[in-house]
């Protein structure tokens, strides 16, 4: 949100400008009608595809839809989430998945950014190497981890243990093993993303700073924890509630490789919704599924708040 | 910015650091002086120490062959493996041809399992989107920025508000608009249009363009409106030729967001003959031959690697910038 408080002021005059010397004239004379035409297809994609499902989302929550008849149901929906036990093993799931990918993938894209700036020579190789995984569709990405994850001795990554006598590992199909296998997978997709980002963030710490460092005689330990990470904190800030935001919603990952098995172990939040709403043997039941996310919405947004309330306190001190 | 004489190249100058800073500014030091004098933590006289330089370098070697083995190594596997013959990735899928190729899978891939519909899918799918989203948010941008009507600052209130709403709520309501949309009064499912009318709703891209053009010298659209420019000429000939890096930028993901797109496309395309790769490959695997199969995975990487190894400096710097937008 920097740029928005860089916005040259001088940008505010020609407006008043315009207004003052404008205002005499009829509306159509002043273009009213250009500017609706310009800004007509923001309107009508934005009204149709997003503000208007964004209403409707909390509308449905409240209602019981069969195609038929949609009748109010008050907080009934709300009422059968709680009753349903998927919902706390999803959030469980969709929590967990979070937290590891916080640990493979928060502090390692970190560590390579840092080295990788200190590379005065073919940068940029570097930088297209690990930002390639990224470019892969994750589709394609998934199943082809899921074919490395293959739990016969000859499958990609048994093979490769195999070579340092590990024995075979069941990966995706065994309950322990499965949500740290997709999270290996989504690192690897998402790694180089995070890498460019803090990249982008590190070439551009003011040269002054190490200067300054140095005659006070810092060392390059010193340097990175004293002048680098304190200026990284507020892309890392921001990353990490991204990633938080991202995870939260983890789809794609656990329904190719693992479909939420073995035994629900990686059913996650979004899934579940999918689920409810387009997979359900019952018959689908949009308003449960809306009002699950609805609470995984608000529970984002709420998240969110609290984070940069405490955030900014820090950075205050 | 102020300038009155500021001419189209400079105002694009100038407009940058706003919305591409990170890449701007190294691209400006690589320009201004070389490479090696960039201040990073480590400084010159300590890299001309011996230990520290061999040190440095060993990290470095180390770090490259933990890039290839990482990023490269499993691309490299599924090239490797889309022509080799099936039994042999099966027997020991890390042993290099050890019956020779089979060009075979590739060809199949594209015949039998008729990977190339899905492929002009996807280039359909992608280009609709891009066209969607870049006229929204030039058009809207440009309203928003330049035109500003007295309502534009609620709209633009609006725009920004989407972008706290997590895709997921949008799910449910969406699919229903797409099954009943108004105004059309039949369903849009199975239809590109399906795919490429919400794409065109990313406030992100409005954000970008909008910006972009706050920072163009208003003084220059003055100009044109004194020599009797309307409007629609004002878009057209200053106010687009002028805004090719954030077109690039926004295009960059368009198109890339599109071949990567999954959950979406698969609720609203249902019929195999209009899907994309990334809805078709997931469910053609049970019952493809293994090497047919990684041949088709290959196939689909082909086009989104070949548009980044092109673009890379555009490709890296928009990544850099989705963190330096959305701080």
């Amino acid at each position: 949100m920097t740029a928005i408080t860089t916005r040259p002021s001088a940008g505010r005059d020609p407006a008043l400008r315009r207004r003052r010397r404008r205002t005499p004239l009829s509306w159509l004379r002043r273009g009213g009608l250009s500017n609706l035409v310009f800004l007509l297809p923001l309107l009508v994609i934005f009204g149709v595809f997003s503000w208007g499902p964004i209403v409707e989302s909390v509308v449905m929550s409240f209602q019981r839809t069969n195609f038929v008849v949609t009748q109010w149901v008050g907080w009934d929906n709300f009422a059968a989430l709680l009753r349903d036990p998927l919902v706390p093993t999803a959030v469980l799931n969709t929590g967990w998945f979070a937290l590891l990918a916080l640990i493979f993938g928060y502090p390692i894209p970190l560590v390579v950014a840092v080295l990788m700036s200190e590379v005065r020579r073919a940068r940029g190789l570097f930088s297209a190497l690990a930002y390639l995984p990224v470019v892969v569709p994750p589709v394609v990405s998934v199943l082809l981890w899921k074919i490395f994850y293959d739990a016969s001795p000859r499958g990609v990554f048994n093979t490769i243990l195999g070579w340092v006598g590990i024995p075979p590992q069941p990966w995706i199909q065994s309950a322990a093993t499965a949500m740290p296998s997709i999270v290996l997978e989504a690192t690897w997709a998402a790694a180089g993303g995070t890498i460019i980002i803090y990249l982008a963030a590190l070439t551009s710490v003011p040269p002054e700073l190490y200067d300054a460092a140095e005659i006070d005689g810092a060392g390059i330990r010193h340097k990175i924890w004293h002048v680098t990470l304190p200026q990284l904190r507020p892309v890392l800030l921001v990353t990490f509630i991204l990633q938080i935001i991202g995870t939260a919603q983890v789809f794609l990952e656990p329904f190719l490789l693992t479909f939420g098995g073995p035994a629900n172990s990686t059913l996650s939040i979004l899934q579940l919704i999918f689920r409810y709403a387009f997979q359900n043997s019952i018959g689908v039941d949009y308003g449960k599924a809306t009002a699950l996310s609805l609470l995984l919405a608000l529970f984002l947004a709420l998240f969110s708040f609290v984070y940069f309330r405490i955030t900014k306190a820090w950075s205050d001190d | 910015m102020t300038t009155t004489t500021a001419t189209p190249s400079g105002a694009v100058d100038a407009g940058q650091p706003v919305v591409v800073d990170p890449g701007r500014r190294r691209r400006l030091r690589h320009s201004s002086r070389p490479e090696s004098d960039e201040r990073t933590a480590v400084s010159v006289a300590e890299r001309r120490r011996p230990g520290i330089r061999i040190g440095l370098g060993t990290l470095h070697l180390l770090l490259l062959i933990l890039l290839i083995l990482w990023g490269v190594g499993p691309l490299l596997w599924l090239l490797k493996a889309a022509v080799t013959p099936t039994q042999d990735t099966l027997q020991a899928p890390l042993a290099v041809f050890p019956h020779g190729w089979d060009w075979n899978n590739v060809v199949a891939a594209w015949t039998q399992v008729q990977i190339g519909t899905q492929f002009l899918n996807t280039v359909w799918v992608a280009l609709g989107s891009w066209f969607v989203q870049l006229l929204v948010a030039t058009t809207g941008g440009y309203a928003i920025a330049i035109l500003r009507p007295a309502y534009a600052k609620v709209v633009n209130w609006l725009v920004l508000a989407t972008l706290f709403v997590p895709g997921v709520v949008l799910l449910v309501p969406l699919y229903l608009t797409i099954l009943h949309p108004p105004v059309i009064g039949h369903s849009l499912i199975d239809t590109f249009w399906a795919v490429w009318l919400p794409a065109g709703a990313n406030a992100f891209n409005v954000v970008l363009v909008t910006r972009f053009f706050q920072s163009l010298p208003h003084e220059i659209f003055e100009a044109a409106r004194t020599d009797g420019a309307g409007p629609f000429r004002l878009f057209w000939s200053i106010v687009l030729p002028m805004s090719k890096p954030i077109i690039g930028v926004v295009s960059v993901f368009a198109i890339v967001n599109a071949w990567k797109d999954f959950l979406w496309p698969r609720l609203v395309l249902t019929n195999p003959a209009v899907q994309p790769l990334s809805v078709r490959l997931p469910n053609i695997q049970s019952q493809t031959d293994l090497g047919v199969f990684l041949a088709a995975l290959a196939i689909s990487m082909v086009i989104p690697i070949a548009l980044f190894l092109g673009f890379q400096g555009m490709f890296l710097r928009s990544a850099g910038l989705g963190g330096a937008v959305k701080g």
